[in-house]
């Protein structure tokens, strides 16, 4: 049993890109893909493989969609929201075409354990037209990713891998195969084949079209859309994808008896759901995600005579994610009860900014300042956020913050408010989330001269998603915000330490007084990462 | 065979640390396994889990199914709480007596503890003490994984490799106070289970348990202890 692996998901994907012998790795941190390209840089070296940390997804797919270009393998892994700040690459990309392999591992994050939304990456991957793979377990998330290669040189395209966050989270053991080397260089020779100008886009577009009948001929004949039989026949019939499928065999403890398809590549095999679906008078769907799958079958006009079940009807939740539970007492009727609680209540314990946390204290600064404002206005005044650790600052003791929308948003909208007339418009952002996605933000509001103040909480790491390196901080940060045109003198810079309280407090009240565009960097370390720095 | 556990407790408390040594455990067994545990937000002063399953044949779903789980283990007793609807009612219950109290309203303790031994059957450890008394105050895991240890299809053979292996670079020091960490632990288990077979209610068997030196364990006498309450 030696050669059995101990591998998280996402660690599984990752030594099978190095095992197809990529080149490259690109990645922006999100959890719960976070662990993809740590595995990878971890042995990069060894394996002679670029992997950088990218400024944000978009940049990150770019970077692999080059490495690809010149006829190298690339893996490029991220969060399910961050394909949506890569749509633009990832879209074109299906136009365009690969050259080496490129494999996209999107990790979804159903029932929202550390994220905005609960998206389902297979709509875009069909959007993009091109293929999508569900891996249900540690094993397949090596053995897809290492056909996702293969099979993105043979159709050239693009391949996703979707994971989410139950498998890329979870340990098992995985069987590997021998690996294969790297590919030599050799660059796409066609001058228009990158170049989408509308004359070549049209011709590529339909290229993309050519190439549907092949895709949609792989996921037909798919393993991995398997339809088991049952020894009897039955006439109800199940319809499953990725770790879902898991649920529906654990509901039955392994042996199921009713037929049941698994879909974990698309495009859907509709000639499989077709012969399913003449066997049985009642068909489940039993999806981890969105009714993807459910919609396309149930389309505008239901089969007739046919009575389907799934999430569209009520018969799983819509929100949230599948556990073996919901799904046996769905289609069992009855689950049995595990212990009930023996304490009158149970209070919650949520996750807070850490002791020692400097971003309690510019929160602190800031609710100082304000209360006159808020005297006179008669209401609290929050300030607009961004997405990193600060968003904890909506929960009690702080109350400091009105907004999380999406990486960089908070200075958008500050603006925003602020060019209808807000007052005082302030927002608070972190440095890599600056970095991602905040500079042409500021930029913008700078051109304008917007009447707001932006924080940037420079702890000097990624460290909502585990003390990343940050791409902005320090000095360069400062002399980043001057270029996007900040006016200097109101470009300031405190250390939010109790001894300094008073003098930060000054320059918070001068600079939201100042009518203008001001940057206020707080700069203090996030303490989890000394701690890891030191050991 | 199979051994499905939920393991509690809060961010910082090495939760993980008892995954990977019973991970390791399964692998060199030949055993399968599949743990699930949460990255991320939760894990600054919040409530984490994870979810561990061992069994001699394949395992399906990465998460316990609800009802069935065979033990919860929790180095915080209070987090034994949220789990309770995953464990099967004949499945037992290894928790610290040690709170940790990070939030304004955590309840009186003596109210959590009482809680816990109104469960058919559970295991109360004072982790604290074991750890302190082998000056690793921060082993507090260690001990619960050791009271854990007459539940689980291990031996003390099958960890001490695993205990080299994780602690081997911080010194010889380091890997023996483990195990004597994870000994004393034991003993407070294999008595608790030997009581809870013998037919004592949980509260009998823990009450018998509480004030006693795990390292004198050994030495005791269980039908002389269980006279005790007659
Ligand atoms: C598009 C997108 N990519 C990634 C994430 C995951 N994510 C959330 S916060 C964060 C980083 C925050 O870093 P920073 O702004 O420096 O704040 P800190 O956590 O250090 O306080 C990341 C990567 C996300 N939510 N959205
Ligand atoms: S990890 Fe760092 S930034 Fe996040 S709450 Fe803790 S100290 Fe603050």
């Amino acid at each position: 049993m030696s050669n059995r692996e101990l591998l998280l998901g996402d660690d599984a994907v990752a030594l099978a890109a190095i095992h197809s012998g990529i080149s490259g790795a690109y990645a922006y941190p999100g959890t719960p893909s976070t662990e993809i390209f740590e595995f990878i840089q971890a042995r990069a070296k060894e394996h002679g493989i670029q992997a950088f940390w990218s400024a944000n997804e978009k940049v990150a797919y770019e970077e692999a969609l080059g490495t690809s270009y010149v006829g190298k393998r690339a893996i490029v892994s991220m969060k399910h929201v961050g394909l949506n700040v890569a749509a633009d690459p990832f879209v074109n990309s299906a136009s365009t075409g690969v050259k080496g392999g490129l494999v996209v591992c999107v990790a979804d994050d159903p029932g929202m354990h550390s994220s905005q939304n609960e998206q389902d990456s297979r709509v875009l991957a069909r959007f993009a037209q091109i293929p999508c793979l569900e891996p249900a377990n540690q094993q397949e998330a090596y053995d897809m990713t290492r056909y996702a290669f293969e099979l993105s040189e043979q159709i050239r395209l693009p391949v996703m891998i979707r994971l989410v966050t139950r498998l890329a989270h979870s340990r098992s053991g995985v069987v590997t195969a021998p690996a294969v080397p790297q590919n030599e260089m050799n660059p796409v020779e066609e001058s228009m084949q990158f170049t989408l100008v509308p004359s070549n886009a049209r011709v590529l577009y339909r290229r993309l079209l050519e190439k549907q009948p092949t895709i949609i001929k792989c996921a037909e004949e798919s393993k991995w859309n398997n339809l088991d039989l049952p020894e009897t026949p039955s006439s109800i019939g199940i319809i499953t994808n990725g770790i879902a499928y898991n649920y529906v065999r654990e509901t039955f403890g392994g042996k199921v008896p009713h037929p049941v398809l698994r879909i974990s590549q698309s495009p859907i095999p509709k000639q499989k759901i077709r012969n399913l679906l003449s066997m049985v008078d009642e068909l489940w769907i039993v999806e981890e995600g969105f009714p993807e799958i459910e919609d396309l079958v149930r389309g505008v006009i239901e089969p007739a005579g046919k009575i389907i079940h799934g999430k569209l009807d009520g018969s799983l939740p819509r929100a949230g994610e599948l556990t073996p539970g919901i799904v046996g007492k769905a289609l069992l009727g009855s689950w049995p009860e595990g212990l009930a609680k023996t304490l009158d209540e149970t209070p919650n314990r949520p996750p807070a900014l850490c002791d020692g946390c400097a971003h309690t204290d510019t929160f602190a600064l800031f609710r100082h300042a304000l209360e006159p404002y808020e005297k006179q206005q008669g209401k609290r005044i929050r300030l607009y956020s961004d997405i990193g650790c600060y968003a904890l600052a909506f929960y009690e003791p702080h109350d400091a913050i009105q907004t999380c929308v999406d990486m960089g948003a908070s200075i958008s909208m500050c603006a925003g408010a602020s060019y209808v007339g807000q007052f005082p418009a302030i927002c608070a952002i972190g440095d890599s989330t600056f970095a991602h996605s905040g500079m042409t933000s500021l930029l913008t509001a700078s051109r304008q001269n917007a009447n707001m103040v932006v924080v940037i909480l420079d702890n000097g790491t990624v460290a909502m998603t585990g003390t990343q390196e940050t791409l902005a901080t320090g000095q360069d940060l400062v002399d980043m915000v001057l270029g996007l045109g900040v006016d200097k003198d109101h470009v300031r810079v405190i250390n939010p330490v109790k001894s300094k309280y008073e003098e930060n407090l000054a320059i918070i009240k001068e600079e939201i007084e100042y009518k203008g565009l001001s940057v206020i960097i707080s700069k203090r370390p996030c303490v989890q990462w000394m701690r890891k720095s030191k050991s | 065979m199979k051994c499905d556990i939920v393991l509690a407790g809060v961010g910082g408390q090495g939760i993980l640390t008892i995954a990977y040594l019973l991970d390791n455990a399964a692998v060199n067994k030949g055993l399968c396994f599949k743990q699930a545990e949460v990255h991320g937000m939760s894990q600054r002063g919040g409530a984490v889990y994870s979810h561990l399953r061992i069994s001699d044949r394949e395992i399906l779903s990465d998460l316990v199914p609800e009802g069935q789980a065979d033990m919860i283990l929790a180095v915080e007793p209070l987090e034994v709480q949220r789990y309770l609807s995953y464990l099967n009612p004949n499945g037992v219950v290894v928790s610290n007596v040690e709170p940790y109290l990070n939030i304004p309203n955590y309840p009186a303790i003596e109210g959590v503890l009482g809680a816990l031994v109104k469960l058919p059957k559970s295991v109360l450890v004072n982790a604290k003490g074991i750890a302190n008394s082998a000056k690793l105050p921060r082993a507090e895991n260690m001990a619960m994984v050791g009271a854990a240890l007459p539940f689980l299809p291990f031996t003390m053979d099958d960890f001490e490799p695993i205990i080299s292996e994780m602690f081997g670079r911080k010194g010889e020091r380091v890997v023996s106070g483990n195990m004597e960490v994870i000994k004393a632990g034991y003993a407070v288990g294999a008595l608790t289970a030997k009581l809870l077979e013998k037919g004592l209610t949980s509260e009998q068997a823990n009450g018998l348990t509480k004030d006693l030196d795990p390292l004198e364990i050994e030495q005791l006498n269980v039908e002389e202890l269980i006279a005790k309450i007659q």
